[in-house]
């Protein structure tokens, strides 16, 4: 199982625009990805719900993993995303 | 007036323009029937269910396809919320554990929000989004029509209880005739957006939502008029009077004056940073009557003085040079403080409010004062202070020697009590200035509750006797040489000013949209016919004799354009 460590770089966290665009970056892996906050449950990181509903804010962590081919081309990639500031782009 | 034979509804005019075409309404919230029955077939009731989160997604993608770029961002995310898979899997649980559908939805949707509303600020704001996707997936499990507003086909008025963000968001200027709501105010999010889209709009329209949708009606965004059934001539009539009116007001700027130039400040009532923001920007003088409710009302503890200090520079600083009459802290029975409340009351009217409220707690008056000489000091201000609920000359003394402890100039008293109109001479013989409350000086004047729709007729402030009180509060004025001006409603209605200036009021403080109309009207008329109005609606028997008898005599360039 394929593991990051990320953090939020969205001056608004991972809400609004963010989290709909890692959400749709995690869809198109075509894996299932799981977003979660250290030591907690993680969620389904195609659920702008879930992903909503950690309430990550600006400068926190958050953990990804994945399973399956591929899996570290694509965590790299999403923690790529994640460190950009989205709402501002 | 023409169109006597149509109903006329009033409301808040809050986005300029007139508008008239079919009546479209906005379909309220789905909410899961009480009754529905419970699943018995998870998996069937599943399929169903994800079905209709499936249509609700498709169509708001393609009514995304079909808005400009802040619409469409909106309706993508909402659609999103509608295709995910942590919801329709927590819908799933609830169909499980025996939930109807609709009630289902509606629990996994509550789950969400619940978690959201935790969060708090950015995350709370999307409990709506959420909310309105769950409406929408209710109604198509429901089979009933979608909430929100129908696709609309020809220029329409969109008729609502009151606009939900997203909703008003996604208005096509080109189809939105103008609005109207039962809801909302002045600086509600529907007036606001209406303005910026330029679409006429009416809030807080009493009565709008008994209209049936695709009745014709016409409003006026300036005045506040809703016309249902308007007659041809009637539509006419209202689009050329509100192309004079835009002329009429467009020739009159400045500080207000009669047309022989007597001198009276045109000022705004605010309760607020917003609304001081947006008064300052226009050509007004000032600030007749700052309500500084806000900053207590909410609060649970006494707010601090440097917290009180922010908020009155942040007041202050877009008036610049002009003035500032602040009033001090206005609660009671009616408005009660958690960190000072005296308890229920019989008669909160007549109770322990305003001034009364602050000698029982002179330590919330003193921060007050304090925190706004602070704020007076850093801006440049003419900043008075004035109390509200004052009856006696005592009770003035003890104010203004307060006010002037703290270093503010300049200290004044509301009159809304008979008592401290009557003795107008005495209670301004220790303060600066008096300003009349028209609102409560016509509920004390006619023992007619405010807050009892039914006793409007009482209330009016066109009430001879009301006329008769404030001309013995003008005359207090004229014999200290102080100045007293008028705060409440009356203040905006062109032709009460009038007769308020003929009775001797040195300034009309009033919601800023009102003040280019009152400019105008002072400026077709001197002084002496302003007396005159003033002594004609005196000897009028009713208020409604005394509303005709100026409209007939004021200026009737003036009257046409009301």
């Amino acid at each position: 199982m394929a593991q990051r460590t990320a953090t939020i770089a969205s001056s608004v966290g991972l809400h609004a625009r963010p989290a709909a665009l890692f959400v749709e970056a995690a869809g198109d892996t075509g894996l299932d990805v799981e977003i979660a906050r250290p030591g907690e449950d993680p969620v389904d990181a195609t659920s702008i719900l879930g992903v909503m509903a950690l309430g990550a804010k600006h400068g926190e962590e958050v953990v990804l993993t994945a399973d399956g081919e591929g899996a570290d081309e694509a965590l790299d990639k999403l923690v790529a995303l994640l460190s950009r500031d989205l709402d501002a782009e | 007036m023409a169109g006597e034979s149509s109903e006329t509804l009033r409301g808040i005019g809050v986005s300029g323009g007139t508008a008239h075409g079919p009546v479209v309404k906005v379909a309220p919230a789905v909410r899961p029937p009480e009754d529905e029955p419970a699943t018995t077939d998870p998996d069937a009731a599943l399929s169903r269910v994800k079905a209709a989160y499936e249509q609700v997604a498709v169509d708001l993608e393609a009514r995304a396809g079909r808005s400009d770029d802040t619409a469409q961002q909106i309706l993508k995310a909402t659609a999103l919320i509608a295709r995910d898979k942590g919801l329709h899997k927590a819908t799933g649980k609830q169909l499980v554990a025996g939930l109807g559908p609709a009630t289902a939805v509606d629990a996994a949707v509550e789950e969400y929000a619940a978690q959201f509303e935790a969060l708090g600020g950015y995350f709370a704001e999307r409990v709506t989004d959420l909310r309105d996707v769950g409406s929408r997936v209710i109604a198509a499990v429901l089979g009933v029509p979608a909430p929100g507003i129908p696709d609309l086909v020809a220029p329409s008025i969109v008729l609502a209880h009151d606009l939900a963000p997203a909703e008003t968001a996604t208005l096509d200027a080109a189809l939105v005739a103008g609005i109207v709501t039962e809801a909302g105010g002045r600086t509600s999010h529907t007036a606001i957006l209406a303005a910026q889209m330029g679409i006429p709009a009416v809030v807080h329209c009493g009565g709008a939502l008994d209209i049936a949708a695709g009745a014709m009606v016409a409003l006026d965004g300036d005045t506040g008029q809703v016309t249902i059934d308007p007659s041809a001539d009637f539509v006419s009539g209202m689009t050329q009077r509100r192309e004079r009116r835009a002329a009429a007001l467009a020739s009159s700027a400045g500080p207000g004056r009669t047309s022989d130039d007597h001198h009276v400040a045109l000022l705004a009532n605010i309760g607020g940073v917003e609304d001081a923001v947006a008064a300052g920007a226009q050509d007004l003088e000032g600030v007749g009557l700052f309500r500084t409710e806000f900053v207590f009302l909410s609060a649970t503890t006494a707010p601090t003085l440097e917290e009180q200090t922010s908020i009155y520079r942040a007041v202050f600083e877009p008036f610049g040079g002009r003035k500032v009459v602040v009033r001090t802290l206005d609660a009671g029975a009616d408005k009660p403080l958690s960190f000072a409340d005296l308890g229920p009351e019989e008669n909160p009217a007549l109770g322990r409010r305003g001034l009364r409220l602050s000698a029982l707690h002179p330590d919330l008056l003193d921060t007050q004062l304090a925190a706004v000489a602070a704020a007076a000091r850093v801006t440049e201000v003419d900043v008075q202070v004035m109390a509200p609920m004052v009856a006696t000359a005592e009770e003035a003394a003890w104010f203004a020697r307060r006010v002037r402890e703290h270093g503010l100039p300049k200290a004044g008293v509301m009159i809304e009590v008979p008592a401290a109109a009557l003795r107008s001479r005495q209670v301004l013989a220790d303060v600066d200035f008096a300003s009349l409350g028209t609102n409560d000086l016509a509920q004390y004047t006619m023992a007619a509750d405010r807050m009892q729709g039914e006793l409007a007729d009482l209330l009016d402030p066109w009430q001879p006797a009301v006329l008769d009180v404030i001309a013995a509060a003008c005359e207090g004025g004229q014999d200290t040489g102080k100045p007293i001006g008028v705060c409440g409603e009356a203040g905006g209605d062109p032709l009460l000013a009038l007769v308020l200036v003929g009775l001797g009021v040195a300034s009309l403080s009033m919601a800023p949209s009102k003040v280019p109309v009152v400019r105008y009207a002072l400026g077709r008329h001197t002084l002496a016919q302003c007396k005159d109005l003033a002594a004609l609606a005196r000897r009028s028997r009713t208020a409604a004799d005394a509303r005709d008898a100026v409209r007939n005599a004021a200026d009737q360039d003036v009257v046409e354009i009301l």
